[in-house]
């Protein structure tokens, strides 16, 4: 009846795992009921969870990803507390089973769950709003993509309490992953909970192309598009290039799992090598998705701070666009030892390391943007100020590996992990928490608080030199990955300086949870009544904070790349006269709702064999989309009245001083 | 800025939904969105193409391509897509000169040919496994049943779908949904005949030579 | 939005044909003709001697990719005008794509094969 799942799934028997299991429980447990007591549920329910509004359903990404952020960064402070105790003759405080678990979680969530959804939270809030259009191509699709990916991440969760997860790493090399190795539901749980959210991707980045190429406000040509726009059409159309490679790899891992087939399987002639070549020519493209659109933060972040117009706007873009097609020649170089031969290695070589050459491009016109401006030193510049240090070291070691035989000596050592943490947090999270910090007064219409968000800074900032310096030093020396214990004593007193770094990150994390209270408590204080509190260039600044549902009141005429900016130079907005029409919106929807509860139900019932609910899950899915395919009100429409009422109350594009 | 010679190129009001006259029209977003989907589609097939081609000598003592293709069966199969792509393209023309008449008559004759296609495919399944071949049988069955059944799956899916939109003109005429998801539809079912172009040339042809 | 035929003629996507509709039951027609030579061409070139030994699998994908061509162009009218841009940027991308991942995959693992060290037991593992 509930096929392999039993009371032994729970587990009782393991302290550690059943402590942070049930404190997440209880923990989601007592937000529910703080939710129903307040009455919220009718609240929340109309204005969020059913929402289409692509700036709500950004913000419900980025909220996922902060959450998830601080599961993630549990699960590595674990990790480095565990190699900081088990050296010599202690065993530490995690069983290997366990301490397995805890690093494929990790890499999972980190990924999967805290870079993507943030990185996609902060397109979908800001993309429209910067072409200047009311909202994306399929804003039903929209909320559907966000609540699959939610679904991907609960189902992680739940392998917290119900079963165990994965023990393979984050890409489950077979043939461990396989079934002979990994019997238990780790593996499965690892698969669909990719599954689904990965569909959520692809759907996600369908809907952001589309929105990019056909809907842009009157005036906006390719080269007039700002650069954070661009990043992102860049990065979607590699989330459509790369993700179904990603689906096809795992179906097929699946289905060697579920149906005996023999892809990568030891026997019956499978290949276990041809699951790293694919998983790779998903998961180079993938390191790009996230990298891209930071690089658009950062080029909007410094041009408006340092008051000038972005250097070398067009080869920002043809940077970008040359990074974009380039991330599909490289995938080699994560496995250069897997034993393809010199010219092979050497062909994949000299790609990574020419993808350099666009990327050094920009970090020069970021430097240029920054020479002779008048930079105000806030939080955002603050971040992309320590991104473009941190990361052009982590380039520099990327470069490094990307040298076959060099690569040969410090594979899969913990110089690899200080590599793709120097890029991924110096670049991507480094970049993900300027764009938060810059873009939040747009989305609930108060700034953050400038002291805690430079404390945060500098806690991650110090912290990540402290927490992944030494393992250069670490990796050069021979030590491996993943390791549960570690039998050099020599290694322990760097291993205590990165868990001292580890330790200053929490503190930024915890300065940065202090940061939202306090700009909550003190939001009265703070708030953005001009829609453009940085004196901003774009389009999104041109419209109150937080803007109103239909984003803007009258579809701005765009003539330049900074196109607020003109419009303010020229002072065309006190000159405006403004003529409302009726607005036609999205009306919301609990499709998307629905969805995830379809999708948790059957992602479940796939991973523990209950097949009855898989068939159950499966025809609800097919009815509610027969069903929503055969509506056709979707829409409903806000009066030319109601839009100037709404605007006679707010500032923006129109009202602006 | 140097931006402005590229105003002089793109004036104000050009086609809408190209940059210079805002957001295109609901129609071509739909039509444009679908095609990025379908391309990210044949794309998830040319990951299940790359296992195939690499995995498909690889038939671990078991039957080849050799003994278990049938070239009458491929060419069967070939036609009927083709000729259902045929009538399907033929289905949407008449939508666009409003015959509903004329529209029922090709698109159930595209159902014809894609539930014999369909039909052909589960026989060719069906007597494979019975003949000792069944996917779990050697990597070359299993990525060859792969390949050939996700597209076989992309069928029965495109058939209900056809199905499903022969209902809403029934039930609703040519209204501006309906015609713009039958034309998402006929793109689909166009798309599934250029994967199988691929599908009988690397797999029946080169494998089964 | 539907009926503003006006608004749609600068901007085309696939499957929507331009202007006036006269041709586009030859254009199918000829589609078909087209595609079905090809295929038996195919058949024909798979299963005969007609082409040198080694060139069949060559003559069989370029067959396959004029083909695909064919079906491009005539069932789902992909034209050259300036206004198919982004369908025909879209549709390049995608298939350099497909093309690296297949013969990059090809490329790589092939490489990989042929430098396994020769194993005249199978491993012991399992």
């Amino acid at each position: 009846m509930l096929g392999r799942l039993t009371w032994a799934s729970i587990p009782f028997d393991e302290p550690i795992a059943l402590v942070a299991g049930g404190g997440a429980v209880l923990g989601g447990l007592a937000v529910l009921a703080l939710i129903t007591m307040m009455g919220w549920w009718p609240y929340l329910w109309r204005e969020w969870l059913t929402s289409v509004d692509h700036k709500r359903i950004g913000v419900m990404y980025s909220f996922l990803a902060l959450i998830m952020l601080l599961r993630g960064f549990a699960d590595g402070i674990m990790m480095r507390s565990q190699q900081a105790i088990a050296v010599g003759g202690a065993e530490g405080y995690l069983p290997p089973d366990h301490y397995d678990q805890i690093f494929s979680a990790h890499g999972t969530i980190m990924i999967f769950f805290v870079a993507m959804p943030f990185v996609v939270g902060l397109m979908n809030f800001v993309v429209p709003l910067q072409l200047g259009v009311r909202d994306v191509a399929f804003p039903v699709l929209n909320s559907v993509s966000f609540w699959l990916t939610a679904s991907g991440a609960l189902l992680v969760n739940a392998s917290l309490v119900i079963g165990n997860f994965s023990r393979t790493g984050w890409l489950a090399y077979p043939p461990l992953s396989e079934l002979a190795f990994s019997p238990d539901v780790g593996v499965d749980y690892w698969l669909w909970s990719l599954q689904i959210s990965g569909i959520g991707t692809l759907l996600a980045g369908i809907n952001m192309v589309t929105t990019i190429l056909k809907l842009r406000a009157p005036g906006m040509v390719y080269f007039r598009m700002p650069v954070f726009c661009w990043t992102a059409l860049a990065s979607n159309m590699l989330i459509i290039a790369a993700f179904p490679i990603l689906t096809a790899t795992m179906a097929m891992l699946a289905l060697d799992r579920y149906l005996g087939m023999h892809f990568f399987t030891n026997e019956g002639g499978g290949n276990q090598m041809m699951y790293v070549n694919l998983i790779w020519a998903w998961g180079h493209p993938e390191v790009y998705i996230l990298v891209l659109p930071v690089f658009g933060v950062f080029s909007e972040v410094i041009a408006t701070f340092s008051g000038k117009a972005l250097f070398g706007y067009r080869s920002m873009v043809l940077a970008t666009l040359a990074i974009c097609v380039l991330s599909f020649m490289v995938w080699l170089h994560h496995f250069f030892t897997m034993g393809a031969s010199a010219d092979v290695n050497a062909f994949f070589g000299v790609m990574s390391m020419v993808i350099a050459v666009p990327t050094g491009v920009k970090v020069f016109n970021w430097l240029f943007t920054l020479f002779h401006g008048r930079v105000r030193f806030t939080p955002p510049v603050l971040w992309s100020i320590g991104f473009m240090v941190t990361f052009v070291v982590g380039g520099m070691t990327g470069v490094l590996l990307a040298v076959p035989p060099v690569d040969f000596v410090l594979h899969n050592s913990v110089f690899l992990i200080a590599h793709f943490h120097n890029v991924i947090i110096g670049g991507v999270l480094f970049g993900l928490f300027a764009g938060y910090t810059y873009w939040f007064p747009k989305a609930f219409g108060f700034t953050l608080h400038e002291g805690w968000g430079k404390a945060s800074f500098w806690c991650w900032f110090v912290g990540f030199y402290l927490a992944f310096m030494p393992l250069y030093v670490l990796g050069l020396e021979g030590m491996t990955r993943r390791l549960q214990h570690i039998n050099n004593a020599e290694w322990q007193p760097l291993l205590f300086v990165a868990e001292a770094g580890a330790v200053t990150i929490m503190a930024g994390i915890a300065c940065q949870i202090m940061q939202l209270y306090v700009s909550i408590r003190t939001r009265e204080q703070r708030r953005d009544l001009t829609g453009d509190p940085w004196n901003g260039r774009t389009l999104e600044w041109a419209t109150a904070s937080p803007p109103p549902v239909y984003n803007f009141a009258m579809m701005p005429e765009v003539d330049d790349v900074d196109a607020f900016w003109e419009m303010k130079k020229r002072r065309e907005l006190d000159e405006l006269t403004p003529t409302y029409e009726d607005i036609e919106m999205p009306r919301n929807t609990p499709i998307g709702i629905f969805t995830a509860a379809v999708a948790v139900t059957t992602g479940f019932a796939l991973i523990w064999h209950i097949w009855w609910m898989v068939i159950l899950g499966l025809i609800a899915a097919a009815v509610a989309t027969m069903a929503f395919g055969w509506s056709e009100d979707r829409e409903f429409e806000i009066p030319a009245a109601e839009v100037a009422r709404l605007e006679s109350n707010r500032v923006g594009l129109g009202q602006a001083a | 800025m140097s931006i402005t010679s590229i105003a002089d190129i793109a004036p104000h009001h050009v086609a809408p939904g190209r940059g210079g006259g805002g957001p295109a029209p609901t129609r071509i977003v739909v039509a444009y969105g679908f095609w990025i989907f379908l391309l990210s589609d044949i794309i998830l097939f040319s990951g299940l193409f790359a296992a195939y081609a690499v995995l498909s000598s690889n038939s671990a003592g078991g039957p080849t391509g050799q003994e278990l293709f049938s070239f009458k069966t491929a060419f069967i199969e070939t036609m009927l897509l083709l000729v259902s792509s045929y009538t399907c393209g033929l289905g949407a023309l008449s939508m666009e000169r409003d015959r509903a008449d004329f529209f029922h008559l090709f698109f159930a004759l595209t159902f014809v040919l894609g539930a014999a296609f369909v039909a052909i495919e589960i026989s060719e399944f069906v007597g494979m496994i019975g003949e000792g071949a069944p996917p779990s049988r050697s990597a070359f069955l299993s990525s060859f049943f792969t390949l050939v059944g996700t597209h076989g799956t992309h069928v029965t899916f495109g058939l209900i779908w056809l199905g499903y939109m022969m209902a809403q003109v029934v039930a609703k005429g040519f209204r501006g949904h309906v015609k713009q998801r039958i034309l998402c539809f006929s793109l689909f079912w166009h798309a599934l005949d250029i994967v199988w172009v691929g599908v009988f040339t690397l797999v029946y042809l080169m494998g089964g030579r | 939005m539907d009926g503003d035929d006006i608004l749609h003629l600068h901007d085309r996507t696939p499957g929507v044909r331009h202007g006036e509709a006269t041709a586009d039951f030859w254009t199918y027609t000829a589609g078909l003709v087209f595609a079905v030579v090809l295929t038996i061409m195919s058949f024909v070139v798979a299963k005969t001697s007609l082409l040198w030994g080694p060139g069949i699998p060559v003559g069989l994908i370029v067959l396959a990719f004029a083909q695909i061509g064919v079906h491009l162009v005539f069932f789902l009218h992909m034209g050259t005008g300036p206004d198919h841009t982004n369908n025909i940027v879209a549709l390049a991308f995608g298939m350099l794509i497909c093309f690296l991942v297949i013969t990059g995959s090809i490329w790589i693992m092939m490489n990989l094969h042929a430098n396994m060290m020769p194993m005249p037991h199978p491993m012991g593992l399992r």
